[in-house]
Formats: C-alpha cells, sequence, structure tokens
C-alpha cells in the first residue's frame, strides 16, 4: 500500500458560489467519514475531488492535501488509480478466474506474491458474507453480496490504495460494518457516501451535503448512541428473518414461538 | 512531444509560450483513437463542453467504417463538425487520405481546435500525427489484456483515457492500468466517465495545456506507418483460390 498519513480537505464553494464554513476536514490512517445528503447534493463532487487531488481548480474550488501538500499535476493525473481505491454497487468481475487465481494475479501485478495475502484476503472475505464461497469457485459465479465481500476484502489486503471510497453499499448482502472495520483496521481511510443510519453512525463523523457544499460535520452524539443500538437489534432481526428466508423457513415475529 | 509533456509537468509552461510549428494553419489539433464503443464520443462531448466555455471554437472531424451520426451529437452540442465514412475503402488509408483535407477545412473555419476522432481503424493502425497531441480511449470492460492488444494507437498515444472504470473492480482496474503503462511508457492515464462526466474537467485541463499549434499539411505526418498489404483481396477479390492470389501476401506456417 502507498503509504499516507493523513489526507485534508479545505472548504471551497458550493453550487451557489457561497464559501463551505468549515475550516479544514483531516483524516488519518484507519479514519472513516460518512459523506450524507439527497441525490445531488453534492457528494460525488466531493468524492471526485478527493480521487483527483483537487487544488482549487475543481467546480468546488476545494484543495485536497496529501500529507499536508498538494500534489503535482502529474502525480494528480497518473496516480487516481492507485491512490484511491473505489467500491460500488455497479462494479463486476469480468475476469472468468477462480477465486484463488484472482487474488493471485492481483498480487502478482503489485509484486506481492507468497506474501501470505492472497490467502488473508480470502480468509477476510469469508467473514464479510453470510455466504461462504470455496476459493476455487468462478468469479462470474459468485452472487452480488460473495462479489461484493471479496472486492472489498481484496481492496483491504491487497488494493494499492490508502483511500477507499465506497458508494452506496446499501444492499449488498455483506456484513457492512464488518466491512469498514475491515478497511480501517488495515490503515485505509473510508470515505463513505451512504444514505444507510446504520452506516452513517459507524463512522466517527459525518458530513452533510446539500446545495454542492458541505453544510455541517456531525459527530454521533449519546441520542444517536441510543439510535446505533436500535439499528443493531433491527439488523439483526432483518438477518435472522434473512437466513430463514433463505432455508426455506416461514418468517415470524416471534421466533421459537411455533 | 515527450518534451512538452516534460516542460508542462515539471515546469508549468502551458502550450500559449510554445511557438506554433511550420506553416501556421492556425489552429491546434488532438487526435483520438480507440476501438469502436470504447467511449470516445461521450468522453469528448463533456471535455469539449468544459472547453468551449472556455471560449475556444472547436471542429470535430468524425471518421468511421460502416455508419455514425456522431457528427449529429457533436451539431447538438453547437459544435461544428464533419464526418466521413470508409465503406469498402481501408479506413486507415481512408483517413490519412482525408486530413489534409480535413485541415484546410479547420483553417477556413477558423477553429482553435480541430478534433480528428477516428474508430474502427485496425489495431495495426494509429492516426496520430507527429507533434501534434494524441489520446487512445480505451473501455474497461475489454478486459486486462484489451492494452496488449491495441497496437500503436495505445503505444505512440500521449494520453490515455480509460472509460467504464465504474463497472469493473478495482482490482481489475488497478492491473488495467499497470498493463496500459506497460505499452505506453510515457503516457498520461486518465479515468474518464462517459456517462456522468466524472473526470472529464480534469481532461480537458489536460488537452488545454498539452494541444499544440498544428504544422502545415506539407510539414505534418503520421507518427505510424500505414500497412503495406496491397493485394488482390484489396482491389475487391472475393475468391479464396490460391490461383486468384496475388500481391503482397503472407503465409502463416502451420505445423504439420
Amino acid at each position: 500500500m502507498t503509504n499516507l498519513e493523513t489526507l485534508e480537505i479545505l472548504p471551497g464553494r458550493d453550487r451557489e458560489g457561497q464559501a463551505e464554513s468549515f475550516g479544514s476536514i483531516r483524516l488519518e490512517a484507519g479514519d472513516c467519514l460518512a459523506v450524507v445528503g439527497p441525490t445531488g447534493s453534492g457528494k460525488s463532487r466531493l468524492l471526485a475531488d478527493i480521487e483527483w487531488a483537487a487544488d482549487g481548480d475543481t467546480p468546488s474550488g476545494r484543495r485536497i492535501l496529501w500529507d499536508g501538500a498538494a500534489l503535482s499535476p502529474r502525480q494528480r493525473i497518473e496516480g487516481s488509480v492507485g491512490r484511491v481505491a473505489q467500491i460500488s454497487q455497479t462494479m463486476n468481475f469480468l475476469m472468468d478466474l477462480t477465486v484463488r487465481e484472482f487474488l493471485r494475479f492481483h498480487a502478482q501485478a503489485h509484486g506481492l506474491e507468497d506474501s501470505g495475502l492472497e490467502e488473508e484476503a480470502y480468509g477476510e472475505s469469508q467473514k464479510l458474507t453470510g455466504e461462504g464461497f470455496s476459493p476455487d469457485a468462478r468469479l462470474p459465479g459468485l452472487s452480488g453480496g460473495q462479489s461484493r465481500a471479496l472486492m472489498i476484502a481484496d481492496v483491504a489486503t491487497l488494493g494499492a490504495a490508502p483511500v477507499v471510497l465506497v458508494d452506496e453499499l446499501e444492499n449488498a448482502g455483506v456484513d457492512r460494518r464488518a466491512a469498514m472495520a475491515l478497511l480501517a483496521g488495515r490503515g485505509r481511510m473510508v470515505l463513505l457516501a451512504t444514505h444507510d443510519p446504520a452506516m452513517a453512525l459507524s463512522c466517527p463523523r459525518r458530513l452533510v451535503m446539500g446545495r454542492g457544499g458541505v453544510r455541517g460535520i456531525l459527530e454521533p452524539d449519546p441520542d444517536e448512541g441510543l439510535a446505533r443500538g436500535e439499528l443493531d437489534r433491527i439488523q439483526e432481526r432483518i438477518e435472522l428473518w434473512r437466513s430463514a428466508l433463505r432455508s426455506g423457513e416461514r418468517l415470524r415475529v416471534h421466533p421459537g414461538l411455533d | 512531444m515527450a518534451w512538452v509533456l516534460r516542460k508542462w509537468i515539471f515546469m508549468g509552461i502551458s502550450c500559449d509560450s510554445i511557438p506554433p510549428g511550420g506553416g501556421g494553419v492556425g489552429f491546434r489539433m488532438v487526435t483520438v483513437a480507440g476501438p469502436p464503443t470504447s467511449g470516445k464520443t461521450s468522453v469528448l462531448r463533456h471535455v469539449l463542453r468544459h472547453l468551449t466555455r472556455g471560449g475556444w471554437r472547436i471542429g470535430v472531424a468524425k471518421f468511421d467504417c460502416l455508419s455514425t451520426d456522431d457528427a449529429q451529437a457533436f451539431l447538438a452540442d453547437g459544435i461544428q463538425a464533419i464526418q466521413g465514412l470508409s465503406g469498402g475503402l481501408c479506413p486507415d488509408h481512408f483517413y490519412a487520405g482525408n486530413l489534409p483535407e480535413v485541415m484546410d477545412w479547420g483553417t477556413r473555419r477558423g477553429f482553435d481546435l480541430l478534433v480528428v476522432e477516428s474508430a474502427g481503424l485496425c489495431n495495426r493502425c494509429a492516426p496520430h500525427v507527429r507533434d501534434q497531441l494524441a489520446i487512445c480511449v480505451l473501455d474497461h470492460l475489454g478486459g486486462v489484456k484489451l492494452p496488449r492488444k491495441v497496437g500503436p494507437m495505445l503505444r505512440r498515444a500521449d494520453v490515455v483515457v480509460l472509460t467504464r472504470g465504474d463497472l469493473v473492480s478495482q482490482a481489475e482496474r488497478e492491473v488495467f492500468a499497470i498493463h496500459v503503462k506497460r505499452f505506453a511508457p510515457g503516457a498520461l492515464v486518465v479515468p474518464v466517465n462517459g456517462l456522468t462526466g466524472q473526470g472529464s474537467p480534469e481532461l480537458a485541463g489536460v488537452v488545454k495545456e498539452l494541444a499544440r499549434p498544428a504544422r502545415s499539411v506539407s510539414d505534418s505526418r503520421l507518427r505510424f506507418s500505414m500497412p503495406q498489404a496491397v493485394c488482390s483481396f484489396c482491389l475487391g477479390e472475393t475468391s479464396l483460390d490460391r490461383d486468384h492470389q496475388a500481391g503482397n501476401l503472407r503465409r502463416m506456417e502451420i505445423a504439420t
């Protein structure tokens, strides 16, 4: 992984030209920042500013500092793939390889073969999905959830990028909180665009976007801690129902009373 | 082109300070090549929108083999555009043979930028012109082996634009970029989303900085020579009979 200690977002302006009111937003390795707001509020522009290491020259006028400094023009344009990883609902595996071959292929590209990271990536992927899969399973045969689990585990362990942009991972069929913990635990900085309350509350800070600009920065308060507990219980219940559904059982409001 | 890249990157010099070459046709020129449906037109429409907003007068010439309505798309954006179909002719030769006329059109119309977009050239060829900015557009959906198969339109390019990166896994994006770098080591690699336009302001910036004033037609040369396959099939022969074959043909060596 490329080394990166800090990432800093300096304010620009919203779509109406109003200056953003925050001083600066600083992320460190292992940090997680949720980005919330309705469609069209400017989430994508913010993520694009980070992907491109904006230097006051994008429509937002924001600046992104990598370890305290702006990147050179060549670094900015060339490095975006190796610097910022992306995970979204729309991504697919195109290669017709087995899981094992795929991880080997990615490891080789970064000169990481025989580092043990391939096995680690596979192991992590199994913790993220309710439906395990074999290392000899072929990529095109994986379900959406299994694919997403493998992508996240791969980005966290074998990926080159220190920054990970996660976009709308709502119904991916993966343990989303475990996914965030894995990415952050591996020292990645995670930016998470989401409409999902449980996901948003799993980050220590969230940016509220509107009219193309950052409207505010919220940290979960004690009441939200309670809300988070409630969300966990709801989530647990949904998981129970989901696995009941999978195994052909009937869904019951009070399980075990049949 | 390499020295322009270096200058821009290390000294921050823009093209405005680079003197025009040769006869001074009055416009900067950029060639845009890539396999069919790689997203060239979508990417260009976004990029040219940024450049016209910046006050540039732009003309687009689109070369294609069998059918295209891309000129309509540019015209709808308020950009002057013409198109040429090679039909029964070798598309590469058709392109090179007509480029002088296209350049004259660019001078007559007084463009600041002439964009020459070509699809359907065979992978053996490249439309890129010496000392003029050369862009190659590749689609991630072509798979990670694509860069190896594209040939000189990638290898002789200054800028490689990668499209549909939002549809493939991060690992495949990373490996794709590594392969592109291997075959076009000096090129700038710019991911652009042709649907949303993400990355297009950045690419517009690259074009602005790197597009150079074009040379006169008589001073212009292709970066890569055309194939020399002048054979009976070029003349319309359809029979596979060996006796009907004539001209520049090469036999494969096939093991018994």
